[in-house]
């Protein structure tokens, strides 16, 4: 017999939503840090220059600036990845993914709290024991934790409301990253427009690409480096998964399974934010946007996908805020 | 791991007689220990710690600092409990719970206990757990202790004694499961060819009391929750635990409202009707307009809905003014005024500091008895007195004379040990035992429960916030034993 379907409560939404952003930021974060790991040993510039575009990536420029001061690879890394004080940090991330999960472990499955709570013991142990040679391989190994916690999820929770607020967390916290890492790198490269072409500036671009996974599969459809095909390939194409068209794509499905079908007029207001963001999306020409300003552009993307945050929240969540689950602040 | 420098020093083993022969019931698995190879024991009980650790089946330890968590300890080697021996602890178990529920229900309406001096009614109008806001409430099938964890010891004597009922929100149970588990996987073989009664069925019996107890005029099947102080309660694991083995949704005060006298949780697609509440929150916090007024983990209205009978509560509010262990030294009675029986498990001899004589006795001989505080759990607020220095009898002594009313005290009990992992070696430990007990329609008693053992040298409290752990409770089918004759 099929018992009558469980109605979601409200504070487990949340906490299942917030879960899949934390999880997914952990994971964007892990990436940053990795590729510019990387970068830095093919580049002749002094190493400082290379780390402050990441704190600017996470949003996090006056924290870091008002605990560490200068930016330097050993400071910027603790603060990216270990301090508790930053609340986007690799191990906060962890620390609140956690927490979220714990609050809804009779809603998640056994083996997706397991791996969560693995990837938080581990993250414990590194972190108060950080040794630098292994660094590259800890941060991968964060990534693929993180990769295995979608892969469990996917495989072994009913795909139901929860797993689609889950999936519109991760989906819209991607989609945020993707144009923070295209906004700061592309500020940063912008002067050197005009070299385009030159090696430096190809390893800049391909970084950037890596930073999202993207360097195989932008090879693969566009070939050669060029800033406009980039910013087209992480913006608007429709395959490849973090980009942002994709991202705002997979969460608009979520939402939409999550409303129930509607009659024409689209009830919630988060609905209909999703709505009009998808057709900008398929429409917007980045040859233009180039022309008006990528930063105003992304700016304004990362405000529209905070206000369906917002809308989530007042549609769905219905909390009052001081009774909210453990999380930091979106960015910023 | 060789058993051969074992020694019982004196105290009933619950795996081997006073000669140290093993008992018939404990061969089959001493013999599969014996014939592990070395290390093999050791290195499944590490696994089993990581295990636990990984799966996050921690406790939350108050007053530590905020946020630590704890495995619970968990000892590989079981305690064996004989068919026999477990019917008799069953029925026992059974009687005692029909009797309380009698008590309870008597208390809270018609007080003829009180009437006819049984019980002196001062006792009752002065137990910390007593609800007067629950007086006339008449709870579904008029049951007030739906889930029971009574505490068990074996004494010196061989004899098993209740220690403490546990009516309030008694909590463990998920550890009997979960320890199951794990044995299951450490030794399959014994578990084979021994005929373990199993304790799986748990979360459907208690689903099955839970729903039993449903409001009339509740269509379809009730929509049971699980009401939880939260992740942060030192019980938070077994909320969570329960509520995905019964497929119930586990809620928090927030998540509930009142309206109309009838309780709905918030759900993304507006308000739903709930029928029964499992509550693992105390009374005190449960309604802050009929108890405390500060709870914040609470629902208001709660009480006026249960009332009303718009929703039932599991256990009953106010059924903890049995858990006081004055009114305990009084079961005996309660037992033969309510049934007319003689009690089948008897109490520990119990001396109540209220009378005057009890407490010329307790204050002499503090030294030899352990004092309780009336309405404390958890071994909280105790003196074990042969094991307490002269100060701390002279700060009980001062209590006692201060408030003789909140203290009881008991003889100082020789608690059986089972032989426990103690580094590479086996070294024999305390123990009592917590069976768990639901009453709906009927009462049922699991076959087993909770085996805690103290897990220091010579330490004979076995709570969790006090250096205890836990081990499984092997209670053997009568077709098993057969076999081993």
């Amino acid at each position: 017999m099929i018992r009558e379907k469980r109605p979601l409560l409200s504070r487990v939404a949340d906490s299942v939503y917030w879960m899949g952003r934390y999880i997914e930021r952990a994971e964007n974060v892990a990436r940053f840090i990795g590729v510019n790991l990387h970068l830095q040993l093919d580049l002749p510039l002094a190493p400082a220059h290379q780390w402050q575009p990441l704190i600017d990536t996470a949003g996090d420029t006056e924290i870091f600036k008002e605990k560490y001061g200068e930016a330097c690879e050993e400071r910027v890394i603790h603060f990216l990845a270990f301090d508790d004080e930053n609340p986007n940090s690799i191990y906060s991330c962890l620390r609140f993914a956690r927490e979220n999960g714990r609050s809804v472990r009779e809603t998640i499955s056994s083996e997706m709290w397991e791996q969560i709570n693995s990837m938080y013991l581990q993250i414990q142990l590194q972190r108060t024991n950080p040794q630098h040679d292994a660094l590259p391989e800890v941060l991968r190994g964060i990534r693929m934790a993180c990769h295995m916690f979608q892969g469990i999820t996917d495989a072994t929770m009913s795909h139901d409301e929860a797993w689609h607020f889950l999936r519109l967390g991760r989906m819209l916290e991607r989609a945020d990253k993707t144009s923070r890492i295209l906004d700061v790198k592309y500020f940063i490269l912008l002067p050197s427009f005009a070299n385009v072409g030159t090696p430096y500036d190809d390893l800049h671009w391909a970084a950037v690409l890596k930073s999202v996974s993207g360097f195989e599969t932008y090879r693969k459809q566009r070939g050669r480096i060029s800033p406009l095909n980039i910013v087209e390939f992480l913006v608007t194409d429709l395959e490849f998964p973090r980009a942002i068209r994709h991202c705002v794509n997979a969460a608009g499905e979520s939402l939409r399974v999550i409303t129930g079908p509607s009659d024409g007029a689209l009830k919630y207001r988060s609905e209909q934010m999703m709505d009009v963001l998808r057709s900008e999306l398929g429409e917007t020409r980045m040859d233009v946007v180039i022309r008006s300003g990528l930063h105003e552009y992304l700016d304004g993307l990362q405000t529209t996908m905070n206000e369906i945050g917002d809308g989530l929240t007042h549609d769905f969540f219905g909390l009052r805020p001081e009774q909210q689950p453990a999380r930091a602040r979106i960015g910023q | 791991m060789r058993f051969d420098s074992y020694q019982t020093d004196g105290f009933h083993d619950e795996m081997f007689d006073a000669e140290g022969i093993p008992r018939p019931e404990a061969r089959l698995l001493l013999e599969t220990i014996k014939s592990l190879e070395d290390g093999q024991l050791e290195s499944s009980q590490r696994a089993a710690e990581r295990l636990l650790l990984r799966m996050g089946i921690t406790f939350n330890v108050y007053g530590d600092s905020a946020g630590t968590e704890r495995i619970f300890p968990f000892d590989l080697i079981p305690r064996i409990v004989r068919a026999e021996e477990w019917d008799w602890i069953e029925s026992g178990l059974k009687q005692r719970i029909h009797a309380l529920n009698e008590f309870i229900n008597d208390i809270y309406h018609a007080r003829k206990i009180l009437k006819d001096k049984v019980i002196p009614e001062e006792i009752i109008r002065s137990a910390t757990f007593y609800r007067p806001q629950c007086e006339g409430i008449h709870p579904p099938l008029g049951v007030w202790c739906h889930i029971t964890g009574i505490d068990l010891v074996r004494h010196g004597d061989g004899r098993i004694y209740v220690l403490e009922d546990n009516l309030r929100v008694p909590s463990g149970v998920s550890y009997v499961l979960e320890n199951r588990d794990l044995m299951k996987r450490t030794f399959p073989s014994v578990f084979e060819g021994l005929r373990v009664r199993p304790v799986a069925d748990y979360p459907g019996k208690l689903l099955e009391t839970l729903e039993a107890i449903a409001p009339g005029g509740t269509s379809g099947t009730p929509t049971v929750v699980l009401l939880t102080p939260g992740m942060y309660n030192s019980a938070y694991f077994e909320h969570s635990y329960l509520a995905r083995q019964m497929g119930i949704q586990l809620v928090e005060g927030r998540d509930l409202s009142v309206q109309n006298k009838t309780v709905f949780m918030q759900t993304i697609k507006g308000l739903r009707r709930v029928d029964v509440i499992y509550r693992r929150i105390d009374d005190d916090f449960l309604d802050p307009e009929a108890f405390r007024p500060d709870s914040l983990l609470g629902v208001p209205g709660l009480l006026e809905a249960y009332r009303s009978g718009n929703v039932a509560l599991a256990n009953a509010p106010g059924n903890g003014v049995a858990d006081d262990k004055v009114v305990y030294a009084y079961v005996p009675d309660i037992i033969r005024y309510y049934l007319g029986e003689d009690p089948i498990l008897p109490n520990v001899p119990t001396f109540l500091c209220w009378k005057d004589e009890d407490r010329k006795h307790v204050l002499e001989n503090l030294d030899k008895l352990v004092v309780k505080a009336a309405n404390e759990a958890g071994g909280y607020g105790m003196l074990v007195g042969p094991h307490s220095t002269a100060q701390q009898r002279e700060q009980f002594a001062m209590k006692i004379e201060a408030n003789p009313r909140n203290y009881i005290a008991q003889p100082t009990l020789a608690l059986s040990r089972v032989p426990t992992m103690i580094e590479d070696h086996m070294e024999g430990r305390h123990v009592d035992l917590r069976p768990y007990i639901l009453f709906g329609k009927d009462i049922h008693v699991m076959a087993g429960g909770l085996t805690r053992v103290a897990l220091r040298k010579g330490s004979l409290v076995v709570n969790s916030s006090q250096g205890g752990g836990s081990k499984d409770t092997w209670v053997l089918s009568r077709s098993a034993e057969a076999g081993t004759l």
